[in-house]
Formats: structure tokens, sequence, C-alpha cells
């Protein structure tokens, strides 16, 4: 399945954090590059998301949904930081 | 207005199609009315989400086709063996009710205030947000010089084309075609590449802004060249979706 960006899971991560993401910054724990979220490597397939490092290929984010609850694993990732986005205060 | 200031969580809504329009024999743009919507910038997506009889439900997520205050529309491509787009493309009417969630995205977003100037790099389809990014660019009288670098596998496979032509003061509308070209074609043929980007992009000394859009395999070669070029990576700005 070919990988397509961080843009594309910009539903579920409002999902799991209530908020805007794709535009929040990410460090990856393995290799310490930053980048944003939209620019992260990501696999779709049904019934879970994989989100790898543009760098260095290391799993930042694993995303599962079962049964209408997703578990998150976000034990790759060193950060991630969102700013203040205008109109949240 | 209070409501728009305040974050919503994202919520499935039906939204009203109001009409459908081909635009080349594969691709239509679909207008929608959603009960509730907030608004949205150029650049941003939504998410679609079909159920079938049996509870089964497919999502996928289409870019934004309309500038922001004008009716929400957008742009799809049927995919062959998709499970949303042959529905989207062929068998929806205006009228039907469509699910959909949104607006999505703040990353790959273009708002009037950036002065810089604006190159629009797109693949196929990818030319959807970069179109809506054209039109808000247009409707807020924005003088930010603009060009739009699209690539496309045959003249017939253009989106937007009669739109495309008519961008005149300050916005420059480059075409590839990568597949077969008319008698008389004056535009490029063949895939973008870093001659024909080193041709027609704002050079990096004029610090421009890039949206680059389209197959995953594009974006990347596009994304690597304009790198080669002295764009900083931070002006990059890139969205992928996938195969071709």
């Amino acid at each position: 399945m070919d990988a397509v960006d961080g843009n594309a899971i910009g539903g579920l991560l409002i999902d799991v954090f209530g908020t805007e993401m794709t535009a929040a910054n990410s460090t990856c724990g393995t290799c310490g590059t930053g980048r944003p979220v939209a620019e992260l490597v990501v696999y779709r397939r049904a019934p879970g998301t994989v989100v790898r490092c543009r760098t260095c290929g290391s799993v930042l984010m694993v995303f599962v949904k079962v049964h209408g609850v997703t578990c998150v694993d976000l034990d790759g990732l060193a950060s991630l930081s969102q700013l203040v986005a205008r109109g949240d205060s | 207005m209070e409501t728009t200031a305040v974050r919503r969580r994202l919520t499935w809504q039906a939204a009203a199609v109001t009409s459908i329009a081909r635009e080349t024999a594969s691709v239509v743009t679909i207008e929608l009315e959603p009960p509730d919507w907030p608004g949205h910038l150029a650049g941003q997506h939504l998410d679609v989400r079909l159920t079938a009889e049996d509870g089964y439900t497919a999502e996928r997520s289409y870019s934004i086709a309309s500038a922001p205050n004008e009716q929400l529309a957008i742009t799809v491509e049927r995919l062959e063996n998709g499970e949303v787009s042959p529905y989207l493309t062929e068998e929806l009417r205006a009228g039907d009710q469509l699910e959909l969630r949104g607006p999505i995205g703040g990353y790959f977003v273009w708002e009037p205030t950036d002065d810089s100037p604006l190159m629009l790099i797109a693949g196929g389809s990818g030319v959807v947000p970069l179109r809506s990014m054209l039109r808000h660019r247009l409707r807020a009288g924005s003088d930010v010089p603009a060009r739009l670098l699209y690539s496309s596998r045959t003249l017939p496979d253009v989106i937007y084309r009669g739109e495309l032509d008519q961008y005149g003061d300050g916005v420059r509308v480059i075409c590839t075609l990568t597949r077969s070209q008319p008698p008389g074609w004056t535009g490029y043929s063949g895939r973008v590449n870093t001659a024909m980007l080193a041709e027609t992009v704002w050079p990096a000394s004029q610090h421009p802004l890039a949206f680059v859009c389209g197959p995953t395999t594009f974006v990347e070669a596009v994304a690597e060249n304009l790198i080669g070029l002295g764009y900083p990576s931070e002006r990059i700005k890139t969205e992928r979706f996938g195969g071709t």
C-alpha cells in the first residue's frame, strides 16, 4: 500500500487529541529529527494507521481502532508540540 | 461570531448535494450544503463516509475545491477499484445526502496575509486544493504573484481547464502533458523534472512559498528538486495522496 503523509490523518488526530495537529511539530525518538506531523510518512491499512519518521523510518505513532475505541501508541516520539492556533485561547 | 471562535470536535453530518458538474471523463465537482459548516481555509480537506446497508463503512478524505466563503465543493477523481470514488463520481445525484465532517488540516493551507510569491505545483487531482487557493487569492483581492505548474496525462485530463485559462493578472498557469500532446501544443511535455522546475518556478531569492500536491512519488521528486533549487524545506508545503 502506498504511503501518504500526515495531512491524511488530520481527522483521526482531531479524534484523538481534540484539536488540529497536522501543523504540530514532532521529534523522532530515534534520530532526533523534527518536522511537522503533516510531513511524516503515513501508512493506512485498516484497522491500523502507522506513522513513520521520514528521515530514519522509525515507527513514531500507531493508531488502532477496535470496537469504536482508538488505541494510541506514541512511544516512538521524543516530543509532540502544538503551537497555540489562531482562535484558540 | 461566537460559534466560530469556539473549536468544536469533528462531528459527522449529512450534507445536501446541490449540484454535480463533470470536469473530465473521470472527475466531478460536487457542491455541498452541510447544515453546520464553520467555514474553511484554502487547502483544507474534509472526510466523507459511506455506509452500506449491512453497516460496513468506508471513509476517504477529499480536498476542498472551493474558496472560503463560496459554496462548499469537493472535486473527486474516480479510482479504479476504489470503494468510495466510483459511487461519488457515477452514482451520486443532486438532491442526495452525503455524510461528511470537516474542515480538516492546518498545515497545507494558504492565507492571503502571506505576501510571498506563491508557487503551486500539482500532479493530476493534486490541483484541487491549489484551485481553492487561486480562487481565494482572486476573491480576497490579493496581489501576491502566483504560478501554477500543473502536470496531467493528456489535455482532456486537465481539471478546471476553462477556469485555469481565465486567470489573468498576477497568475501564470504552466501545464505539462506527460502521456500525449495535441497538435500545436505549446506547453511542456513529459514529467516535471529538474530542468522544467528551474525554468518555471520562482527563484528562491524571491522567498516564495511552495505548495506541492499530487501522487506520493510526484510530490517527493518535486520537493527534492525544489530543495536543490535553494528552497528552504520549511517553505515547501507538501500533500501526498498515495498512488496515481
